[in-house]
């Protein structure tokens, strides 16, 4: 089978703290993969390392075959053209209006007119939900919530082949996040977007993934359809997609 | 720990800082030349960098110019050479005071600003986002702030000249009693062209380190609002201790035979 994104045996460590201790993983084109796992196990960690903004100390990556891990990420414009990305933290260019930033890949990366690019921007923040009069504002006129949202239009206006979200309703109210979910969902089957989701939100999983993988202590501990992982025979999932204190997995903290 | 081992670890910090200061600058230098050009940006950070630090800039220059003047015919009191004040004013405005005084002043105002800046955009992962988004950020951020400030250093510095030499001239016509061609004749008689010219290049290296601090302790910024803030004086500091050491070198070789 030939995978779109393709991670083998990847190691990252920072300092003496290792984040990715062997994650092997692999997407098929058109499939869209849900990530789960707890705070601080590495999920952002992993998305960046495919983008190249982190370099794995160890293993490989492949896109489309083509080995990248070693690519820096400002050498790698034809793969990076592939991409969308919506940030945990939104990231937004806080110097750009709010079309700005949506339409920066068209203009910049894509070299599309102004009033064109706008008129595209426009219509990527309605489909999050924004107002056009949204679009003249700044980033930090807007919400956390807004901010999000701006982030998951910039990251589609581009209509990439691959696109990453990390954490997209965190934040948002539960009938945002839901209009956010079917957003994803169209992405995946109207433009035959390849998307790996970062989430803590079961809906969402139950919503947008194909597949779903579990990240716990820099492994990907469970793989596997939509449709199993209630019956995944993991004692680790369950604890997880039930969201128990008691499990296998011990958070911790210091009780008093 | 030892102190050989203490020295050793201090001079290879230095060195690795050093070169990768150094792999910086190449880069920064080589996205300058290369395409695509945000023409729309250099003239934003001109705008910054330049026309803004017009009245620090100007008022530095007038006072220092006003003091010089004064203490020079003060000091040349002394073994009569009083009227030396005219010539001596105008060159030392001209190689050394104006270049270094606006050289400070736009550090203090500009590496601060920028290292700031980018350090807040490194941080909130704005400088991950530009990448993504397929726009190399030497290009986009680093080169338009190093271009500016090579370029608008030495009009700026060309003002702080001509503002420094006016500070002189009005304390030495109103306070001190020169007569007002006199004084004129002097300052014009005694600037060379070399001193203008030396001026104007150490402007040019100025405002290259000045860019070039703020851009690179912005750019690897890490940790938080106080990696930000540590990122800020980093970069004041050096530039700072750039300008003053590359003006020391350039004056040497200009002026040392
Ligand atoms: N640039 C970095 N330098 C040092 N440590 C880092 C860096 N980036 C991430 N880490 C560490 O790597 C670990 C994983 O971080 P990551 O952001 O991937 O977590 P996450 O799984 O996305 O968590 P969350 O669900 O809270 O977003 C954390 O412990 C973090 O401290
Ligand atoms: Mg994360």
């Amino acid at each position: 089978m030939a995978y779109k994104i393709k991670l083998e045996n990847v190691h990252k460590a920072f300092g003496r703290k290792v984040v990715l201790d062997g994650v092997t993983l692999g997407v098929e084109k058109g499939e869209s993969l849900v990530v789960i796992g707890g705070s601080g196990t590495g999920k952002s960690v992993m998305l960046k390392s495919i983008l190249g903004l982190i370099t794995p100390d160890q293993g490989s990556i492949k896109i489309d075959d083509r080995e990248v891990t070693h690519l820096a990420a400002t050498k790698r414009k034809d793969i990076m053209s592939k991409f969308g990305m919506l940030f945990q933290g939104a990231a937004l260019f806080d110097s750009l209006s709010i079309w700005q930033n949506v339409a920066f890949g068209l203009i910049e990366s894509q070299g599309m007119k102004k009033t064109d690019a706008k008129e595209i921007a426009i219509e990527k923040l309605r489909r999050v939900g924004l107002t056009p009069d949204v679009a003249e504002l700044f980033p930090s006129e807007l919400s956390g919530g807004m901010q999000k949202r701006v982030g998951l239009a910039r990251a589609i206006a581009t209509d990439p082949e691959i696109i990453f979200f990390d954490e997209p309703t965190t934040g948002l109210d539960p009938i945002m996040a839901d209009v956010i979910n079917d957003l994803i969902v169209e992405c995946v089957k109207d433009l035959g977007a390849t998307t790996i989701t970062i989430t803590h939100d079961m809906s969402s999983v139950r919503k947008i993934a194909d597949k779903a993988a579990m990240l716990f202590k820099g492994k990907i501990i469970w793989h596997g359809p939509r449709s199993e992982i209630d019956h995944s025979n993991n004692d680790y999932v369950d604890q997880f997609i039930h969201g128990r204190a008691d499990g296998p997995i011990q958070m911790e903290v210091l009780k008093p | 720990m030892n102190f050989l081992q203490y020295i050793g670890r201090f001079f290879i910090d230095l060195l690795a800082q050093i070169g990768r200061l150094s792999v910086f600058a190449k880069d920064a230098v080589v996205a300058i030349f290369s395409p695509p050009f945000y023409f729309r940006l250099l003239w934003q950070q001109m705008l910054h960098i330049g026309y803004f630090s017009l009245p620090v800039v100007g008022m530095t220059a007038l006072f220092t110019g006003a003091a010089l003047a004064q203490q020079i015919y003060v000091g040349g009191e002394r073994f009569n050479a009083e009227s030396t004040v005219a010539s001596v004013v105008v060159i030392a405005i001209v190689r050394e005071l104006g270049p270094v005084l606006a050289g400070l002043m736009v550090a203090g105002r500009v590496s601060s600003a920028m290292a700031a800046e980018l350090g807040t955009m490194r941080v909130t992962e704005q400088i991950d986002a530009l990448v993504t988004l397929n726009t190399d950020p030497f290009k986009y951020l680093i080169a338009p702030r190093l271009l500016a400030a090579v370029i608008v250093l030495p009009l700026l510095v060309l003002v702080a000249n001509i503002i420094g030499v006016l500070g002189g001239f009005i304390i030495g016509t109103q306070k001190l009693g020169f007569n007002v061609s006199v004084y004129l004749n002097n300052t014009v008689d005694f600037l060379e062209a070399a001193d203008v010219e030396s001026s104007l290049i150490k402007a040019a290296v100025f405002g290259f380190f000045v860019a070039l601090m703020g851009s690179y302790h912005g750019y690897h910024s890490s940790g938080g609002a106080e990696g930000v803030g540590k990122a800020t004086t980093n970069a004041v500091v050096s530039a700072f201790i750039l300008i003053l050491l590359s003006n020391l070198i350039i004056t040497v070789n200009m002026f040392g035979n």
